[in-house]
Order: C-alpha cells, then structure tokens, then sequence
C-alpha cells in the first residue's frame, strides 16, 4: 500500500467522521469547529487529487473566511441559537430524526449502487487522457497553465462571477445594515 | 493512484450528511453549514474529474468559481439570517411563518 493511498483513506476518514460528528452535535459551537477540520481534511483530498491551487484557495476561502463570517453570525445573533439548538432530545436517535437519517441513508445507498455500475475507473474518456498523456501528473505544477485559462478560456465565467461577487457585496451589506427611522 | 469511485465515494458520504442536516435541524446556521457540506461534495468531485483535463483545466477552474460562489452565498445568507433574527428573536425556520409586516 503505497503513502498516497494511506494519506487518503486517512484523509477520507477525517473528513466524512468530522462531518458525522457536525451533523450529529448538539452544541453548535463545537460543531462549527469540528467544520474546521472538516474543510482541512478535505483541503487534503483535493491535494491528493494534485489540485493545490484549488486546496490553497479552500483554505483561505473557507476556513479563512466563510467560517470566520459563521463564527461572526452565531456571536451576533445571540442566546436564542444557542437554546434552539440544546432544546433537541438528548437521545442518539430520536425518532423526529428518523425520517431524516432514512432519508439520507437511501440517497447515499442510491449514489454508491449508481456509483459502481457506472465503473467510474475506467471511463472511455479518461482512458483516452490517460492514453494521450493529458493527466496530471504528481511532480509537475500547474497553477500558471491554471492563471492563463483564466483569463483565455473562461474569462467569460470569470467576468460573469467577478460581477456576481459585486452583487453579493452590495447586497449583504444592503441587508445587514441597521434599519432607518423613517 | 487513487480511483475516482473512492473520490465518488467519500463525497456521496459528504453530501449525504449535508443533505440530513438540511432536512432534520432546525437552526438556520445549522443548515447553513449543511449546504456548505453538500457544496464542497460537489467541488470534490470536480477536482477529483479534473485530474484528467490537463490542457483545459476544465474541473479545477470550476471548482475554484464554485468556491467564489460558496463565499458570496454565505455572505448574503448570513446577513438574511441576523435580518431574521433581528425581526423574529429566533432563527429557527420552522417557527418564520408570518411575513415580514
């Protein structure tokens, strides 16, 4: 069993672990940094899928950002979150919860059956890439050939969401503002 | 090399946790991070697919816009949620049932 394999299953464990326990947590504190680790191990996966551009951008965006925003809310709005969340029954299962976890176990059981009839390893167009030599691979870096895309191929998309970010912007900061006496 | 049904596999894993904490809480930050947890499954299959565009990028671009897209959903989530919060004292979904005025 070669490191790369190892990493990932360790990886993989970390993440879709920390992701039972975010979901199955009553407090919510603790599940918003269990979140943390969450999108650190899958920072990881994406490594072990040779994506560091991507991972590097998971981090700063992610954890840097989306979960500091989180943090931000839950401290503004209050007691009230934190009550509603310790008002749940303290069993493991409750039954309120069961059509949820049915709900979520079938999908699952769903996508893993569809999953591997569709023999996802050996895909006549990845076969092809790997046979043209268009994979990539472990020991080359790719983040200029990522930076000229950007700005050649997808500059459409790229513009589309750099204006999508602006209405975001103005929008939250619209929302979030205090409300005038008129 | 790791396959891609073990990639498939653990972000199936993913979405489903997201998808059961869409359904089952009832705090809105919960839920919240439920569909973070369902959006980061999808960018991990993109990237895990994305192995074998080398030339195009194709996977890893759109993973990257799908992460800008995360950040500016958030943003304006959150800010819907402290509005909620500051009109109905609560921000449990099941219990806004009135509109706004």
């Amino acid at each position: 069993m070669s490191m790369v394999k190892i990493l990932f299953y360790v990886m993989a464990t970390v993440a879709v672990f920390s992701g039972l326990y975010v979901a199955a947590s009553k407090n919510l504190v603790r599940s918003i940094f269990m979140f943390f680790v969450t999108l650190l191990a899958l920072a990881g996966l994406y490594v072990i899928a040779l994506a560091d551009f991507v991972a590097i951008t998971q981090i700063v965006i992610y954890v840097g950002g989306i979960l500091v925003l989180i943090l931000f809310a839950f401290m503004l709005s209050g007691k009230e979150t934190l009550e509603a969340v310790q008002q749940q029954k303290d069993r493991f299962i409750s039954l309120s919860k069961l059509p949820s976890v049915l709900l979520a176990l079938l999908f699952f059981a769903v996508m893993a059956y569809v999953f591997y009839n569709s023999g996802a390893d050996n895909l006549t167009w990845t076969k092809q890439a790997v046979q043209t030599g268009q994979v990539i691979k472990a020991n080359e870096s790719l983040i200029e050939n990522i930076g000229v895309n950007l700005m050649t191929r997808y500059l459409l998309p790229f513009e589309a969401i750099s204006i999508l970010l602006l209405l975001a912007l103005v929008g939250a900061a619209h929302l979030s503002r205090k409300e005038q006496q008129a | 090399m790791i396959g891609l049904t073990d990639f498939l596999l653990v972000s199936a894993a993913l979405f489903c946790t997201g998808l059961y904490m869409v359904v089952s809480k009832n705090n809105a930050v919960q839920i919240l991070i439920g569909i973070e947890l369902m959006l980061n499954a999808a960018i991990l299959n993109l990237v895990a697919f994305g192995r074998f565009d080398k030339i195009n990028n194709g996977g890893q671009v759109f993973a990257l816009f799908a992460i800008v897209l995360a950040a500016a959903t958030t943003a304006v989530a959150l800010a819907i949620i402290l509005n909620v919060y500051r009109r109905y004292k609560t921000i449990d979904p099941g219990k806004i049932n009135t509109l706004g005025d």
